[in-house]
């Protein structure tokens, strides 16, 4: 076993960075954090400071202002680090992927592990996603 | 002598969804003073929607904010309506209201939860989350998705609500009444969210209309708007339904005013299945060939407030200028009435009292560089930059031409 198998081998400890979003993404990885998805069962847990997370999901398209914070954290966080890009957004910039302030999707800014499509994607496609990225190292 | 302290509050923080920094000036436990930035959010939606056909706007209005992802279409919606001056058809006013009001519960919902985690009373939060999950079922069922619904176009709306599937939906509504029933009697008789939210936050009415506060925020101090009703549009003219109001003002009332408007919500959605069993199906949408030359303004009651939005069409197929106000524009500035005086504590639950929506309220700001006060940016070196940015996506051929 890998010193990385190793780091992801228990619970997940995720941080949530909302970039420059329609909220939509936001409230569906909230959503599964309630009763009805319960992440929480497979140990995942949101956490509030990046410093103690292993998992970094950003969802949103990253606007300038986004574009320096969203860096600053990477860097802040302890490695490895896992990094998830949520919805079309996140993906590829999606709708907004023209606008004036768009400064590249997730992939530009810093490496990305996982991507799940969806605008939102739905609970069930965030859970797969994060349980197939932790069954997979 | 008194110190001040400054405690800030984003821009990402674990306790908000969305990114926005609020700055709270604190002398000990009180808050003398809070200003905050926008701006993480921005994504130049009015520019954006000039390059898109009126068909596609509304994909794009409806990603300004998902939660209240109905109202900025239907804002839209009466807008370009106003320009063709044209009336929709019945059934489609029922099904546009049955969506309004659909989304209404669930935004509610939304919030009573979120205050509850803000009181940092997680049992309410996830309750209230889990009864929200039925509507979203009935969203699922109704347009094929929980929250992007694209549902609207100009002249009607994209999908019928089938007449088989009205008893799944009556069925299910009544399950969701139940719920708010249960809700409802949890927080109005809870001793501790009573002890939380009594007095706290109070908005008084003249402060709503100095500050030209809407929605729920207006209505929980006395001040008795609706668009709904004051400006009728889709199937709210046609149903009976009142406008909640409460005197106090402060967090409570504003949480009483959202719970008993689930009821009202729920009575016009029973009222607008009603109405639309007795129709023929299929009849929902217009054919409108060319929208002419004109302005139109468009106006809608979204969960929080009133959306506002403002087309100028030169008669090609984009829109010329595209405005839009969202409620929390107007709700986020009285803070400065709410907060101020009242502790740490407190003061977070007030800015949850209004049910503050970032992503709407975004606005192009000419950027500041602290120290030396020069302007980084302002909106003629932005419109250079989409400019610049339009022509290298030309170049790559991603763009859409």
């Amino acid at each position: 076993m890998g010193f990385k198998d190793y780091c992801f081998r228990k619970s997940l400890w995720v941080f949530h960075f909302g970039g420059a979003s329609c909220n939509n993404c936001d409230i569906e990885i909230l959503d599964c954090l309630t009763p009805r998805h319960d992440l929480e069962r497979f140990g995942i847990l949101l956490v509030g400071s990046i410093r103690h997370a292993d998992v970094l999901l950003v969802n949103g398209s990253i606007n300038m202002r986004d574009k320096d914070r969203l860096l600053e954290l990477y860097h802040q966080a302890p490695k490895p680090l896992l990094v998830v890009a949520i919805g079309a957004c996140g993906c590829t910039g999606g709708i907004f992927a023209e606008g004036m302030t768009f400064a590249g999707p997730v992939d530009k800014i810093i490496p990305v592990d996982a991507y799940i499509p969806g605008c939102p994607p739905k609970p069930e496609a965030i859970i797969a996603g994060i349980v197939k990225l932790a069954g997979k190292k | 002598m008194s110190r001040k302290t400054l405690i800030p509050i984003g821009p990402y923080h674990p306790l908000q969804e969305e990114p926005e920094l609020f700055k709270l000036y604190c002398d000990g436990e009180i808050v003398t003073d809070i200003k905050w930035e926008t701006g993480y959010n921005h994504r130049g939606i009015e520019k954006l929607s000039e390059s898109k056909s009126y068909d596609q706007v509304f994909f794009l209005v409806e990603r300004i904010c998902g939660i209240c992802s109905t109202s900025h279409p239907f804002a839209f919606a009466n807008a370009v309506e106003e320009i063709v001056a044209v009336e929709i058809t019945d059934r489609a006013k029922y099904i546009r209201s049955i969506i309004g009001e659909l989304e209404r519960i669930h935004s509610h919902l939304l919030w009573v939860g979120l205050a509850g985690h803000f009181l940092g009373y997680n049992t309410v939060f996830m309750w209230a989350w889990k009864y929200r999950e039925p509507v979203l079922d009935l969203f699922e069922m109704i347009t094929g998705n929980r929250n992007s619904y694209a549902m609207f176009k100009v002249g009607g709306v994209r999908r019928d609500i089938e007449n088989s599937k009205i008893p799944a939906i009556r069925k299910e509504i009544a399950v969701i009444r139940k719920k708010i029933d249960l809700l409802t009697g949890a927080v109005m008789d809870d001793p501790v969210i009573h002890a939380r939210t009594k007095g706290v936050g109070i908005l008084t009415r003249q402060d709503i209309i100095d500050y030209g506060a809407v929605g729920p925020t207006a209505r929980a101090s006395g001040v008795d708007i609706d668009v709904r009703r004051d400006d009728p549009y889709a199937a709210y003219p046609l149903v009976n339904w009142k406008v909640i109001t409460a005197q106090a003002g402060d967090v409570f009332a504003k949480a009483e005013v959202r719970l008993l408007e689930m009821y009202e919500s729920a009575s016009i959605i029973e009222q607008c299945i009603d109405a639309l069993e007795k129709m023929k199906e299929g009849d929902i949408t217009l054919k409108i060939n060319e929208i002419p030359e004109g302005l139109g303004t468009g106006r809608a009651e979204a969960p929080r407030g009133e959306v506002f939005h403002f087309v100028v069409s030169d008669g090609s197929n984009s829109p010329a200028r595209h405005k839009i106000r969202a409620p929390s524009y107007t709700n986020i500035a009285t803070f400065k009435k709410s907060c101020i005086g009242q502790t740490i504590a407190d003061a977070t639950l007030s800015l949850a009292a209004v049910d503050p929506c970032y992503c709407c309220t975004e606005r192009m700001a000419a950027a500041y560089d602290n120290s030396s006060g020069k302007k980084i940016l302002n909106a003629n070196e932005l419109i250079a930059l989409s400019l610049k940015r339009t022509s290298e996506l030309r170049k790559s051929g991603t763009g859409h031409e």
